[in-house]
């Protein structure tokens, strides 16, 4: 697997270890079936009670609540090995691990904690994250979706909620939203919403060219009452749903580069043994200036992203710092996977090959999570000290 | 049940191998070590049985303080402790090996000592035998299934065009051919808990080397492949030269 920098040998024997296991398990149960589960449009469920048991779920939470209490750069190993496997295996993952085992690990009661982070490490319990609506995407602060204090403390949700991963899968959704009539994002609050609830509904999003192996799903609450105890009692405006964000985002910077390194090894390895004008088309110096280039943007990006990982592992990263390796890594892996299809030639439109599947998958994670525009934004603001959001 | 596992760290199986500069050995930078596979086909039969019947499984490997990483691996697929025989290199004299071994695994109290029926990467297969004649046990090798009594076990062994079922006391050696268990993922729990397992290093009491390589060579290039020719022509060519210079037919 490439490893130009020799980058393996800054990595502890522990963090190895999980990047090894999770490999192997990509290798041995996710590439096999991807491809014919991504045509069919369906998330390989059967995979589940594996990723389960080899404990990927919430991997860096501690160790008292049923994880593995991993450091963030074995986290962010594990996403670019799932992520190797398939963009939407790695967001199945990213959502359950940083968008609703985090939320609650952060901003739940112990109670909450106790009753569902174990359970979600195993996947007895699957999660979904609610924040972007059909209208609200880039700015979240806009959310109409609404939840009503009523005078026994109990709660009433309305609203909709858009784009969710897992959405019609998930037993539990964490759902933003602002509360008691206040349309101020400081009013905005996180609620674990059963899925089963009355007036909970999930509907699935068809049609959709890229992500086909991840359930993507549209949310309508309407009247959902929900008990005192469902909000996260630590949650208070939008910093906290932003708060998730950047975990979830970190853990894409990882994941971007796994989808590069399958894209690369899978072109290099056909460019060896394709045989064109009587030699094999890795010979030829088009094909050697594709493969360079992406040799070195993965390099640079495996670097990014581990320098990022020990910041964060030393409490000192920023969320600035997050969204230039969302921004910097997933873009270089959507052109990776442009030139490793291109250099497939006409085999590289197949099911059969993983970079055009790489390819579109890309086209979602550029643009979940914080588009790529609204990275570059942040970035400007945090060098300029100028806010460019709303013109 | 308290199992030992005499386990090696070697090369994966896919590596492309060079020959190091000394000329007596591979070259190590970039290759990637893991559990020799016939050792970790083992690791995972002992796992399955004290799972089952309770007990203890020690690994023990032997060879400079790398082995540890292979001894850990072992330990986070659930093995509870580790042995460490420290040597600057593993010698090629399987019985100097096998001294050192013997002398560890005596004074133990186990029951079952198994090995890998062999090393991937030098194919040899004496360890095992060797280390039981020193130890005075039974010893049964390749078993593809072991069943397992509190006295005594019984086991399977691959024979070409048939199977040999053998009976033996307890404690005895086995070493295990594959077949018998497909060795697990180390969980990412099973990772950190490694980390915490005792892990023991104490030098090797190796016997006299005795054997030694002088030198490695890498197997020659393949020939490039010949077009006999085209369609039905080229068959009496195709079968003469398979004939007479493959010699196939």
């Amino acid at each position: 697997m490439l490893d130009f920098y020799n980058i393996d040998s800054v990595l502890s024997e522990e963090e190895r270890a999980v990047r090894d296991s999770v490999r192997r398990f990509v290798d041995e149960r996710v590439l096999p079936i991807i491809g014919k589960a991504y045509v069919e449009g369906r998330f390989p469920r059967e995979i589940l009670p594996q990723m389960a048991e080899l404990g990927v779920f919430g991997a860096n939470l501690p160790e008292e609540y049923g994880c593995a209490g991993l450091n963030n750069v074995a986290y962010g190993l594990i996403n670019q090995e799932l992520e190797r496997g398939d963009s939407g295996v790695r967001s199945f993952a990213s959502v359950q691990s940083s968008l609703v085992m985090y939320p609650i690990f952060a901003f739940g009661s112990e109670e909450q904690k106790r009753h569902w982070l174990p359970k979600m490490a195993t996947a007895e319990a699957i999660g979904c994250f609610g924040l972007t609506e059909p209208d609200y995407g880039s700015n979240p602060s806009g959310m109409i979706t609404m939840a009503q204090e009523q005078p026994d403390g109990t709660w009433v949700l309305n609203g909709a909620k858009m784009w969710i991963t897992n959405g019609s899968t998930a037993h539990v959704a964490v759902v933003w939203a602002k509360t008691n009539g206040d349309k101020d994002d400081r009013s905005i609050r996180g609620f674990l919403v059963p899925t089963d609830a009355t007036g909970f509904k999930a509907r699935d999003q068809k049609g959709k060219l890229s992500l086909r192996a991840s359930d993507t799903s549209e949310l309508v609450f309407e009247d959902v009452h929900l008990p005192a105890d469902a909000i996260l009692p630590k949650s208070g405006g939008l910093k906290s749903p932003l708060m998730c964000l950047t975990q979830a985002r970190y853990g894409i910077s990882w994941g971007a580069i796994g989808a590069a390194m399958a894209c690369f090894e899978e072109c290099v390895s056909y460019a060896k043994n394709r045989v064109m004008f009587g030699r094999p088309i890795a010979g030829f110096q088009l094909q050697q200036e594709r493969i360079a280039d992406m040799l070195t943007e993965i390099t640079k990006a495996q670097l990014v992203s581990l320098h990022l990982g020990r910041l964060k592992d030393a409490g000192s990263y920023t969320p600035q710092q997050v969204s230039l390796a969302k921004r910097n890594n997933v873009d270089m892996a959507t052109n990776v996977a442009r030139e490793a299809r291109r250099l497939l030639g006409a085999n590289g439109i197949l099911a059969e090959y993983g970079a055009m599947r790489h390819m579109a998958n890309l086209e979602s994670v550029y643009t979940y999570e914080g588009t790529h525009d609204v990275h570059t934004l942040i970035l400007g603001q945090a060098v300029t000290g100028m806010n460019a959001f709303g013109g | 049940m308290k199992i030992a596992v005499c386990i090696k760290r070697g090369p994966d199986s896919e590596t492309r191998f060079k020959i190091a500069s000394t000329g007596t050995a591979i070259d190590e930078a970039g290759v990637k070590f893991d559990i020799s596979d016939f050792d970790s086909y083992a690791v995972e039969f002992a796992l399955q049985t004290v799972e089952k019947q309770g007990g203890e499984v020690v690994v023990v490997s032997l060879g400079p303080d790398t082995v540890q990483e292979t001894l850990r691996k072992a330990m986070s697929m659930g093995a509870d402790r580790g042995v460490h025989l420290k040597a600057d290199a593993l010698p090629h004299d399987g019985l100097a090996v096998a001294q050192a071994l013997a002398a560890e695994l005596k004074d133990g109290g186990y029951d079952l000592v198994l090995f890998g029926k062999l090393a991937s990467d030098t194919a040899a297969g004496t360890i095992g035998a060797m280390t039981a004649e020193l130890l005075g046990l039974p010893c049964v090798t390749a078993a593809s299934k072991l069943d397992l009594g509190a006295a005594g076990g019984t086991a399977r062994r691959d024979l070409e065009g048939a199977a040999e079922i053998v009976e033996f006391p307890l404690p005895a050696v086995v070493t295990i051919d594959e077949g018998i268990a497909r060795p697990r993922y180390p969980s990412l729990k099973g990772i950190m808990a490694a980390k915490k397992k005792p892990l023991e290093s104490k030098p090797a009491q190796l016997g006299p080397v005795r054997v030694s390589v002088t030198r490695m060579e890498l197997p020659p290039d393949r020939p490039p492949g010949r077009i006999i020719g085209k369609g039905k022509e080229a068959v009496p060519e195709l079968i003469r030269v398979l004939q007479t210079e493959a010699k196939v037919l």
